[in-house]
């Protein structure tokens, strides 16, 4: 509505939000209830998988499906694109042909008779190693900036200018230190693999999708499909995780609609655990050489990197835009080099490019620290500038410096602090300290909502969003909740429908701020309506009513009050309907953008072994308001984990010989466990500055930091650095020997 | 999986009856934690698969009237836990708990878990146990594979966790079959041996052969126990191990057996370490010695150099461990 | 081949009818053995092959189940297809996440390994029989205390915790966070589900 006010309850006034509300959905996962993709059966359904190309690269010669469609059991057998005589296969695991069958044993038995040829190409999968990528001819520019302070004269040749200045500039740091530093690929790894579950009612397709994008992938299958998308039906009522890879339907989830209108059966397709890891989404790898010099006080005044990046075989890779990571100094050189493997392509992995370029930059300024022998709590908090001379990027210097006081405090900093390599060992123990700090978007996406009010008090809302785990229904809940002055369990939130109104895909950290925006103005509408009727009722002014307690009452003279069932009695015959859209990117006082964070981690290194165990993990993060602590928290203690399995344990394995993805199944592909997580500390800052700023997203942000800050940990424990993620024994060992410290 | 039979034999001698002497063409069933992905995998293609599961004699735990204790190959390995019989042999416990998760210890039995087959990721994605004459291992990412015993076509490693202990503790293995052989009893390093082709396994058992109790000694006197390199809490495999077994009189080493796990295609026992020990007093020096002289013939490969100095730090921790003295580490 | 093995004075001394009698250490063990040398005396009397499609009776959550399995079927398809207890979940097929725990006669197992076959006459809970009107208190701890997120490995970490907890009714947090590796969590619920599992050790339950 054109004028009304749209805005939050005080920190004081509010009931629910910001309090921490046990999600409406938590006992149907915790009982078995919830149904996935995965979990949707249908009568007469068949089971399809995947055969995948056994090679990294390759063309087809030739494909013969004879003697899968005789396998007893076998339905049908699809042929893909990619499997047409003459195509080029790019990466390991890329379908080639589904076959559909009664039971998962007849389509598996199926998969394993169908024939192909191949004739072998080159294969190039070692990102990490520059030159050999350089000579394989593997390597494309990636674009670069130079930044001085200082401007060339008009007179001046930019590249002469440019080779004396950083010169120049080396030579008059106090400190200067030089590394290389680097971060492995990974994949989403997520539970519930990639796939779907479809049917076709006449022409109409009801596609149960594992998906992010719940509005959004109607289009991808009607485009692929050759219908219109009112034809199609997307549903997601739980998805197993999806962490950036789950935007699109994907040529398998259109091949299943392909079968299921082959075979005029419903088709349930999913990717086996190998497959997942091989083709449905990986996170770009990245290297790189750094030359930084600082002054006295350890405030880096240049920065001269080059790092080398894979996003597969799509190209792609970690953009020199995050390069260094939050911290800006005021000269740098910054190079990237995209190399391309024959390894699945990168999808945006939580918090894409900030992860990495954290971890391979924020150990320099922890390096600069460890050479001048100083905390690194210092060094950071002096790059940081200040509010009107900052030194960083994204959240605000005095944000940044106000949560690393706390984190130091949750973390006993002080008192655990020991230069680089020189704490007490115990046996071959060493304990050590390290911090990093991280910035994000977050602001609200797209989001429509529509907004019931029944006769009978009954309150529900429709949005096509969708939840990866931030407990979405809940938010729209607590904040319609909020608005009308109900309980929680007074109204009902519905999600996960593409035939509901439009809202944008969980990507970004933009989900809460999105379904905020849209139920609360949708709320705040409705309301203003009620009032309406009820101060005709109550003669009142409706601008003299408020919504308290499941009451709608005057301001000041509660007795002169409907309840909410006799308010919405006021309605009529039919629900007051209600809807609100929100369009991304527009100024609102109930969401905002732009978050900052510190994170902090205690580690114990055994030097005999290089076995690192984590001990402690303080995390602070600013999201403005928070609307339901309880999850919120959950999101942080989750993107913690992740990064304690990326740090540690995580990796993708491949073979330089053949391409093969060598550790594609989870016995082999480590991820962290109960017993890896140690102690971990979340806080949330949120003074009165940041939560007037309104919801802002949080999914992303709080995984950026750990790389960076175990990685520095690790490096304090030992007195030298490992220099690539993930941190496993054997790299500790070869770094600890490089330098004679074994 | 491929399609295949199945029984489920009640007595030993049944079992042998649906056994085929032919290699490949049935496979034993206990647990299932190792076979039944190796079976999805196809991997392993047999044509029938035999549950031993109920065969009561394979499920007992006995004490023996020297002291020692039989094991029934399909005892699970919590139910060996929960028996409190390897309070004598804590090398086996602590191998036991290295496993780490609570379904595999209750879906797991002894015998699967001596028998499972390697970890070796060139095996399990279908390239053979000997990853192509060995040159898939040698030209690829080797990090996991052998250390020692890793000079002909064999290069993975026994994935075993409580074989090194069993070795140590100088445990029988019983086997029954095939038909018109009865049993017979072999010391539980000759269960072991290291493929030389394709056609072999790194088991010497027959495929119509039956594996139906470990046998240990009597444990008085005697002090052991299992140091894991893992890399995590989880159930993922160590990435070098050691069990050592020590007769200790009056803190004096009368006999000592050291074999180390995850680097060689066998259990690989070092009588070299254990030479070094026997007559002396544990100490971290001399564990510390005796690591090294575990080590000093290992022939790595080009790339789990980094194995040898977690394999001589095992042998020594679990030679401090077995004697009582703290490992100075995780 | 038996010659060829030279067995140490252990073996020598240990007969066939030592190691058959045992000792009284282990009663049951006992009357066990004797069964087996009852059987092994008989003339074996054949075994069942079981060969393709093949009815057999499950008991799942209190009720008997009459099925179509071939071998090859996991018990975990069977949960999922044919009963629609989709609580269990495939992540791996191997077992190694844990996702698709079961109790078997009260112990906690990976239905995505186990034979549909091999789990006859024996008593199979799902993460179903925890829910219904009146939830177990580790489902409802779990809720409580935030330990889903996308949820996929839930309920098999509701059975991993309830089996644990049932064996461990006094369990410490640190029993708890080394109790509990056979299950992975991707999303990271683990802080949560140390909570949860806490919570319900000192609720009594």
């Amino acid at each position: 509505m054109a004028d009304t006010q749209y805005s939050w309850p005080s920190r004081d006034d509010a009931k629910l939000l910001g309090k921490s509300i046990t999600r409406v959905d938590s006992l149907a996962k915790s009982t078995g209830a919830a149904k996935y993709a995965y979990d949707i059966n249908f009568p007469k359904m068949l089971i399809a998988r995947g055969l995948g190309s056994p090679h990294a690269h390759c063309r087809i010669k030739s494909i013969d499906t004879s003697a899968a469609e005789k396998t007893p059991g076998v339905v049908h057998v699809h042929v893909l694109d990619l499997a047409k005589p003459g195509s080029e296969v790019q990466w390991q695991g890329e379908l080639l042909a589904i076959v559909a069958g009664e039971s998962e044993g007849a389509a598996a038995e199926g998969v394993s008779k169908i024939k192909v040829e191949y004739e072998m190409l080159d294969v190039f999968v070692t990102d990490s190693d520059l030159a050999a990528a350089t000579e394989a001819g593997r390597t494309s520019k990636g674009g670069g900036k130079v930044q001085t302070e200082r401007e060339p004269g008009d007179d001046d040749d930019e590249e002469e200018f440019l080779t004396k200045e950083f010169d120049r500039l080396f030579k008059e740091s106090k400190y200067v230190v030089e590394g290389t530093y680097g971060v492995d690929a990974i994949t989403h790894c997520c539970l519930e693999p990639h796939g779907a579950t479809v049917r076709w009612d006449g022409k109409s397709l009801l596609a149960y999708l594992s998906t992010q994008n719940v509005s959004g992938t109607d289009e991808g299958f009607a485009n692929d499909l050759k219908i219109a998308a009112d034809d199609v039906e997307v549903r997601c009522d739980y998805i197993g995780g999806g962490f950036g890879s789950k935007f699109a339907p994907d040529y398998w989830g259109v091949a299943a609609a392909k079968i299921a209108q082959a075979t005029g059966r419903p088709v349930k397709l999913m990717l086996d655990r190998d497959q997942e890891l091989k083709i449905a989404g990986s996170r770009p790898s990245g290297y790189i050489k750094v030359k930084l010099g600082a002054d006295k006080d350890g405030v880096v005044q240049v920065w001269d990197s080059e790092h080398w990046t894979s996003g597969g075989a799509t190209g792609g890779g970690i953009s020199h835009g995050v390069i260094p990571y939050v911290f800006a100094p005021k000269n740098y050189r910054r190079n990237a080099i995209n190399v391309k493997t024959n390894l699945g392509p990168a999808r945006a992995w939580r918090a894409p490019n900030h992860p990495q370029a954290c971890a391979i930059t924020q150990t320099a300024y922890d390096d600069l620290a460890r050479q001048m022998g100083a905390d690194s709590y210092d060094v950071f908090l002096k790059n940081l500038g200040t509010d009107d001379k900052p030194g960083v990027g994204g959240a605000k210097p005095s944000v940044y410096a106000a949560e690393m006081e706390i984190a130091a405090k949750l973390m006993d900093w002080k008192a655990k602090w020991h230069p680089h390599g020189k704490g007490q060992a115990k046996g071959s123990l060493v304990e050590g300290l390290g911090m990093a700090i991280h910035t994000w978007g977050g602001g609200a996406n797209d989001s429509n909502c529509l907004l019931k009010i029944y006769p009978d008090g009954g309150v529900e809302s429709f949005c096509g969003t969708q939840d990866i785990g931030v407990g979405t229904r809940t938010v729209c809940m607590i904040v319609l909740a909020e608005t009308l002055g109900l309980p929680v369990e007074a109204v009902k939130a519905n999600i996960g429908s593409s035939k509901y109104p439009v809202s944008g895909p969980s990507g970004g950290s933009t989900t809460v701020g999105g379904v905020s925006e849209s139920h609360r103005r949708a709320a705040q509408d409705a309301l203003a309506k009620l009032f309406e009727l009820a101060g005709k009722k109550l003669e009142a002014d409706p601008a003299a009513l408020e919504a308290v307690g499941g009451r709608i009452r005057v301001k000041g003279d509660p007795k002169r009050s409907l309840s909410w069932k006799e308010t919405c009695t006021l309605i009529g015959m039919r629900p007051l309907e209600v809807t609100a859209s929100f369009k991304r990117g527009t100024p609102s006082p109930l969401s905002n953008q732009t978050v900052g964070g510190v994170q902090m981690a205690h580690v114990t290194v055994d030097k005999e072994t290089g076995v690192i165990k984590m001990n402690k993990f303080v995390a602070v993060q600013d999201i403005g308001l928070v609307v339901n602590r309880k999850s919120a928290a959950s999101q942080v203690y989750g993107a913690v984990i992740m990064g304690i399995a990326y740090s540690l344990f995580e990796q993708r394995i491949t073979d330089p010989k053949s391409g093969a993805f060598l550790n594609a199944e989870l016995r082999d592909y480590k991820l962290a466990r109960i017993g890896d997580i140690g102690e971990i500390v979340v806080e949330f800052y949120e003074p009165d500055s940041e939560r007037q700023r309104g919801v802002i997203g949080l999914g992303e942000p709080p995984v950026i930091s750990p790389g960076a800050a175990i990685s520095n940990a690790v490096c304090n424990a030992l007195g030298v650095r490992v220099p690539v993620l993930p941190i496993t024994p054997q790299r500790v060992l070869t770094a600890l020997q490089k330098t004679g410290r074994a | 999986m491929k399609s295949f039979e199945y029984a489920a034999p009640r007595s030993e001698t049944e079992a042998l009856e649906v056994l085929s002497a032919e290699p490949g063409r049935t496979e034993i069933l206990a647990g299932g934690t190792d076979l039944i992905g190796l079976l999805k995998k196809m991997v392993l293609t047999p044509d029938r698969v035999v549950n031993i599961m109920g065969i009561p004699s394979l499920r007992q735990i006995e004490r023996l009237p020297d002291g020692g204790v039989s094991i029934g190959a399909a005892v699970t390995l919590d139910e060996l836990l929960d028996s409190r019989i390897l309070d004598d042999y804590p090398a086996i416990e602590q191998a036991i708990r290295g496993i780490s998760s609570m379904q595999l210890q209750c879906q797991g039995t002894l015998g699967g878990e001596i028998c499972q087959r390697p970890q070796c990721w060139f095996f399990r994605d279908g390239h053979g146990l000997l990853a192509r004459a060995g040159t898939a291992v040698e030209a690829g990412d080797n990090r996991f594979h052998a250390i020692f015993g890793n000079q002909g076509a064999a290069k993975f490693v026994s994935s075993s966790r409580i074989a090194p202990a069993l070795v140590a503790i100088g445990a029988f293995a019983r086997m029954f079959g095939p038909v018109g052989q009865g049993e017979t009893f072999v010391p539980i390093d000759q269960l072991f041996r290291v493929p030389r082709h394709e056609g072999q396994r790194e088991t010497m058992l027959a495929p119509n052969q039956l594996l139906t109790h470990f046998v240990l000694p009597p444990g008085t006197g005697r002090f052991s126990a299992t140091y894991e390199v893992r890399q995590g809490a989880g159930p993922e495999f160590p990435l070098a191990a050691a069990a050592a077994s020590l007769a200790l009189e009056g803190g004096v080493i009368r006999d000592a057996r050291i074999v180390l796990g995850q680097v060689a295609p066998i259990p690989w026992q070092s009588p070299e370490a254990a030479a070094l020990v026997v007559g002396r007093s544990m100490s971290v020096e001399l564990a510390d010695a005796a690591g090294d002289a575990a080590v000093a013939s290992a022939t790595p490969l080009s790339q789990n150099g980094y194995k040898v100095q977690l394999a001589k730090v095992a042998v020594k921790r679990a030679l401090l461990m077995a004697a009582g003295l703290p490992t100075g580490g995780f | 081949m038996t010659d060829s093995w030279k067995c140490s004075d252990a073996a020598a001394n240990f007969s066939r009818r030592d190691f058959l009698r045992g000792s009284s250490a282990v009663a049951a063990a006992a009357s066990l053995t004797a069964a087996a040398v009852q059987a092994d005396a008989q003339q074996a009397s054949g075994v069942a092959i079981v060969s393709g499609a093949t009815g057999i009776s499950l008991d799942v959550n209190g009720k008997t189940h009459t099925v179509s399995v071939e071998p090859r079927t996991t018990l975990l398809d069977v949960l999922r297809y044919q009963l629609d207890l989709t609580g269990a979940k495939p992540v791996s097929g191997d077992g190694s996440s844990g996702a698709a725990t079961v109790m078997v006669d009260g112990k906690p197992l990976c239905a995505s390994t186990l034979l549909a076959v091999a789990c006859v006459g024996r008593k199979i809970q799902t993460v179903e029989s925890l829910g219904g009107a009146k939830p177990d208190a580790v489902c409802l701890a779990f809720a409580e205390h935030d330990a889903t997120q996308c949820g996929f490995c839930t309920p098999g970490f509701v059975v991993a915790v309830r089996a644990f907890l049932d064996k461990h009714p006094q369990a410490t947090e640190a029993e708890i966070r080394s109790g509990l590796n056979g299950n992975l969590c991707r999303c990271g619920t683990y802080a949560n589900v140390i909570q949860a599992a806490i919570a319900v050790v000192k609720g009594g339950k």
